[in-house]
C-alpha cells in the first residue's frame, strides 16, 4: 500500500448514499488550448458519496475537479452542481462556490491572516454572518480538526499537517455540501499525512459528499463507496473499491495497480 | 574490548559564553579586527574618516550666525584665523524663506499649522500601535498651542477654552486609564471615541483650506463631490453592474468639481460667508512648496498605482491596453518634460481665462509620473503571489473586488514595501525639479538668494541646508518601511 494503513475502524452508520444528485456531469470537454485534457466527461455524483479519483500523473484528475468549482472552465457539454449549471454566469459561478468546498494540496492559506482569520473570511465576507458568530463557528471547527488552540498564530508557525487541517476547517466554515480534495496529504511527512485523513475520515462519517484525488489506496479501500480511475483525460473505469484494487478490468488499470499497490 | 556505552548521570549547567566573543571586546573582535587584512581595512578606515572629519569639522564650526553678508563672514573667519569657514548668516537671514517661500510672513502660522496636522492625520494610518484616545489627545493640544499665535479675540478665546478643556479630559482619561487593559473596558461597554480616520478624512480637505486659504465653501463643495460620486456608485451598482457605476462613479465628481463647485461655492459663500485671506499659489516657496507637492502626490500615486497595476493585470482588452500604454507612456518620458508641459503647454491649450493653478497642475504631472512608477511596484508584488492565493480565495467565493481587498493586495502591497517607499522618496526628492519651470522650492530660492550681492558666491552653507532637509524627511521614509516590514513579518514569528 502507498503509504499508510488505516488503523481505527470506520463507522460507515452515517455513510449513507441517497439517490439525489450532487453533481451531473454531461458529455463535457475540456482543451488547454489545443490540448484536449478532458475527453467526454460523464459522471453523476449522489449526495453522501465518497469518491476516490486515482490515476498516473497528467491524466486530468486535477482539472476535473477544478472544473466542478469552475476555477477552470469548460468548454462543452454540462456541469450542474446542486441543481446549479456552470456557465459564463458569475452568479451561478459564485453560488457554486460558496456551495462546494476545496482543499489544495499546497493548503493555499492565507498568510497574512491569523488561522481565525483565515476561517471567519469568508462566511464574513461571503456569508455575511456576524463576526461574532463566525468566529464560534470557526472555533467550532477548529475543534474538530484538533487545534483549536493555534487559532489565533499565523499559518507560516504551523506543520504542514496541522496547515492542511485548517485549510479544511477553513472550507467547513462556509458550511459546504460538498468538499473536493486535490491531493490534500501528497505535500506532507508521512506522519502528518495520518493526521489530515483522520480528519478526512472524520468528515465521511457525518455524511459529507466528498471528491478526493489521491494516491492514498488505503484511504480509498475503507472510505470511498467509488473509485474512478482516469487516464488521457478519461474516465477509463470505475467501481465500487473492493471490486476495483482486487478485480481491475481494463489494462491501464491493472498496469496502475501493479506500479501502486 | 572497548565499552561503548555511556549514560549521563549528571546534567551540565548553562555557562555564560567566554568573555573574548560577547560584549564590546568580542564584538570589535569578530567585526573590526578579524584577521589581519580585516585589521588593515579597519585602520585605514578609521584613518579616512578621521582625516575628512578634519577637514569638515572645522569649517562647519564657524561662528558666523550673525553675519550680514558674505564679506562679514569673510571678516569674522579671517580674524579666528582660519583658512576658510562656512558663512553660516545666510541660512539664519533665509532660513524662514527656505521653509515658507514668499508666503506672508503673518499667516505662516497656517501652513505650520497644517504641518503639524498632517502628523496627526497620518498616524492612524501608519501605526497601529497609538490609542485613539493618544490621537485625539494630540490633535486637540496641537490646536490648542496653535490659538496662542492667533490674533485674540472673544471667539478664540471661547475656543481656547473649549480645548483646553478637551486636552485635560482626554489628557485625564489617559492618565486614569492607562494601567488597565483597554480592550476589557469596551467590552465592558466603556464609551469609545470616535475612529480618529474621521479627522484623517477631513485633513484631506482641511490642508488645501488651511494652505490657500479663500472661502470655507470651496473645500465644503470638493468634499461633496466625493459624496456624489459615492451615491452615483451606490444607485447605479445595482443597476448597471460594478464597472460601469466605477467609472460613471468617478466621471460625475469630476464635473461636478469642474463645473458646479465654483458656482456652488460663491452662492453659498454670499449667504454664509466665513473664510481665510486668500493666499496665491506664486507665494508658495521653500520646504513649504516641496511637502505640498510631495505629499499630495505620494497620497494620490499609491491608489493610483494600485488601480493601474490591476487593470494592466485585468482581462479587459481596454483597461488592459490603457493602462499599459499609460504606465509604459509616462514611465518613457522625463519628469522635467512633463514639468514643461504642465507650465507651458496646457496653458496653450486650455480655453484662455482659464485659471488652472500652477502647483495644482504640477502635482499632477508628479501624481501621474509617480503612479506609473508605482503600478510597475505593485505588479511585481502582486506578479510575486503563488496562484495559489487567487484560487483559495476564488474557491471560498470571493468575488474579485473581495479578493483584491482582502486577500491579494495586502500581501503584494506588502511585498513591494520597499519598492514603493523608493519611489515615493524618489518623488520627494524630484520635487526640487520644479525650480527649472520656475518654481521657488528650496533649489530654486538658493538661486535667488545667490543673486542677492549680500550672498553672491555661497554655494555650500544653502546646499547643505537644503541637503539636510530633504535628508530628515527622506530618512523618516525609509525607517518608517523597516519599521513597517517588521511589523507585517508574520511568518516564524
Ligand atoms: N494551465 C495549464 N495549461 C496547459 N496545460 C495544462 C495546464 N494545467 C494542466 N495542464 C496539462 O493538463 C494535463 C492534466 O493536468 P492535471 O493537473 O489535471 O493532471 P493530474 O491528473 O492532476 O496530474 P498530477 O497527478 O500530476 O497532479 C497535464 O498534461 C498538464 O500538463
Ligand atoms: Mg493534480
Amino acid at each position: 500500500m502507498s503509504a499508510m494503513e488505516i488503523e481505527r475502524e470506520v463507522n460507515r452508520s452515517q455513510m449513507q448514499v441517497s439517490d439525489k444528485v450532487a453533481i451531473e456531469i454531461k458529455d463535457m470537454n475540456k482543451w488547454y488550448g489545443s490540448f484536449h485534457v478532458l475527453r467526454d466527461v460523464n459522471l453523476t455524483v449522489y449526495e453522501g458519496e465518497r469518491i476516490v479519483i486515482a490515476g498516473p500523473s497528467g491524466s486530468g484528475k486535477s482539472t476535473l475537479i477544478r472544473c466542478i468549482n469552475r476555477l477552470e472552465e469548460h468548454q462543452s457539454g454540462q456541469i450542474v452542481v446542486d441543481g446549479t449549471e456552470l456557465s459564463s454566469d458569475l452568479k451561478n459561478v459564485d453560488k457554486v462556490r460558496s456551495e462546494v468546498g476545496m482543499v489544495f494540496q499546497h493548503f493555499n492559506l492565507f498568510p497574512h491572516l491569523t488561522i481565525l482569520e483565515n476561517c471567519t473570511l469568508a462566511p464574513i465576507w461571503v456569508r455575511k454572518i456576524p463576526r461574532k458568530e463566525a468566529e464560534e463557528t470557526a472555533m467550532h471547527f477548529l475543534e474538530k480538526v484538533k487545534i483549536p488552540e493555534q487559532a489565533n498564530k499565523y499559518p507560516g508557525q504551523l506543520s504542514g499537517g496541522q496547515q492542511q487541517r485548517v485549510a479544511i476547517a477553513r472550507s467547513l466554515c462556509m458550511k459546504p455540501r460538498i468538499m473536493l480534495f486535490d491531493e490534500p496529504t501528497s505535500a506532507l511527512d508521512p506522519e502528518m499525512i495520518k493526521e489530515v485523513l483522520d480528519t478526512m475520515i472524520e468528515l465521511a462519517e457525518e455524511g459529507m459528499t466528498m471528491l478526493v484525488v489521491t494516491h492514498e489506496m488505503g484511504f480509498a479501500q475503507q472510505v470511498a463507496n467509488r473509485v474512478i480511475f482516469m487516464d488521457a483525460g478519461q474516465i477509463v473505469e470505475q467501481n465500487e473499491p473492493t471490486e476495483f484494487f482486487n478485480n481491475p478490468q481494463s489494462e491501464r488499470t491493472k498496469l496502475f495497480l501493479s506500479q501502486i499497490l | 574490548m572497548n565499552d561503548l556505552s555511556f549514560v549521563r548521570t549528571e546534567m551540565l549547567p548553562e555557562r555564560d559564553p567566554p568573555p573574548s566573543t560577547t560584549g564590546v571586546i568580542g564584538w570589535l573582535r569578530k567585526n573590526m579586527f578579524d584577521g589581519v587584512w580585516n585589521t588593515l581595512l579597519t585602520i585605514a578606515s578609521i584613518g579616512l574618516i578621521v582625516w575628512v572629519l578634519g577637514h569638515i569639522l572645522p569649517w562647519i564650526w564657524s561662528p558666523t550666525w550673525n553675519a550680514g553678508s558674505l564679506d562679514q563672514c569673510r571678516e569674522i573667519v579671517g580674524a579666528s584665523g582660519k583658512a576658510s569657514g562656512a558663512c553660516w548668516g545666510v541660512i539664519h537671514e533665509r532660513w524662514p524663506q527656505m521653509l515658507y517661500g514668499f508666503y506672508p510672513a503673518e499667516l505662516r502660522l497656517r501652513p505650520t499649522l497644517a504641518f503639524f496636522l498632517l502628523f496627526i492625520a497620518l498616524i492612524p494610518v501608519l501605526f497601529n500601535m497609538i490609542s485613539r484616545r493618544m490621537n485625539w489627545f494630540l490633535l486637540a493640544l496641537v490646536l490648542f498651542v496653535a490659538t496662542f499665535f492667533t490674533a485674540s479675540s472673544a471667539l478664540m478665546i471661547v475656543v481656547q477654552i473649549v480645548l483646553a478643556a478637551a486636552v485635560l479630559y482626554i489628557g485625564y482619561t489617559l492618565v486614569a486609564n492607562s494601567g488597565s487593559d483597554r480592550a476589557e473596558q469596551i467590552a465592558a461597554g466603556a464609551r469609545r471615541l470616535p475612529n480618529p480616520l474621521i479627522f484623517t478624512a477631513l485633513y484631506v480637505f482641511l490642508m488645501p483650506w488651511l494652505l490657500w486659504g479663500g472661502t470655507i465653501w470651496t473645500p465644503v463643495g470638493a468634499a461633496l463631490g466625493f459624496v456624489i460620486g459615492w451615491l452615483v456608485f451606490r444607485l447605479l451598482a445595482p443597476v448597471l453592474g460594478t464597472l460601469t457605476a466605477i467609472i460613471l462613479a468617478f466621471a460625475a465628481p469630476v464635473l461636478w468639481w469642474l463645473l458646479l463647485n465654483g458656482l456652488f461655492a460663491s452662492a453659498m459663500h454670499a449667504i454664509l460667508p466665513f473664510g481665510l485671506e486668500p493666499v496665491e499659489s506664486r507665494q508658495f516657496g521653500g520646504l513649504l512648496l516641496s511637502v505640498t507637492i510631495g505629499v499630495t502626490a505620494i497620497a494620490v500615486s499609491l491608489p493610483m498605482g494600485i488601480v493601474l497595476a490591476l487593470g494592466r493585470q485585468s482581462d479587459l482588452v481596454i483597461v488592459k491596453s490603457l493602462s499599459v500604454i499609460f504606465i509604459e507612456f509616462i514611465r518613457g518620458v522625463p519628469l522635467i518634460t512633463l514639468l514643461f508641459v504642465a507650465s507651458v503647454l496646457l496653458n496653450i491649450f486650455l480655453p484662455p481665462g482659464t485659471d488652472f493653478d500652477i502647483i495644482l497642475r504640477v502635482i499632477i504631472m508628479a501624481t501621474v509620473f509617480a503612479s506609473a512608477y508605482m503600478a510597475e511596484v505593485i505588479r511585481g508584488g502582486l506578479a510575486a503571489l503563488p496562484k495559489g492565493q487567487y484560487e483559495a480565495a476564488d474557491a471560498l467565493g470571493l468575488d474579485y473586488w473581495k479578493a483584491q481587498r482582502l486577500i491579494i493586495m495586502p500581501q503584494a502591497l506588502k511585498i513591494s514595501i520597499p519598492g514603493i517607499v523608493s519611489t515615493f522618496i524618489g518623488l520627494f526628492k524630484d520635487t526640487t525639479l520644479v525650480s527649472i519651470i520656475g518654481l521657488l522650492d528650496p533649489v530654486g530660492l538658493s538661486n535667488s538668494i545667490r543673486a542677492d550681492t549680500n550672498w553672491n558666491g555661497i554655494v555650500w552653507e544653502l546646499y547643505g541646508f537644503i541637503a539636510l532637509l530633504f535628508f530628515i524627511f527622506t530618512f523618516s521614509m525609509s525607517r518608517y518601511s523597516m519599521y513597517l516590514e517588521r511589523r507585517l513579518r508574520t511568518d516564524h514569528r
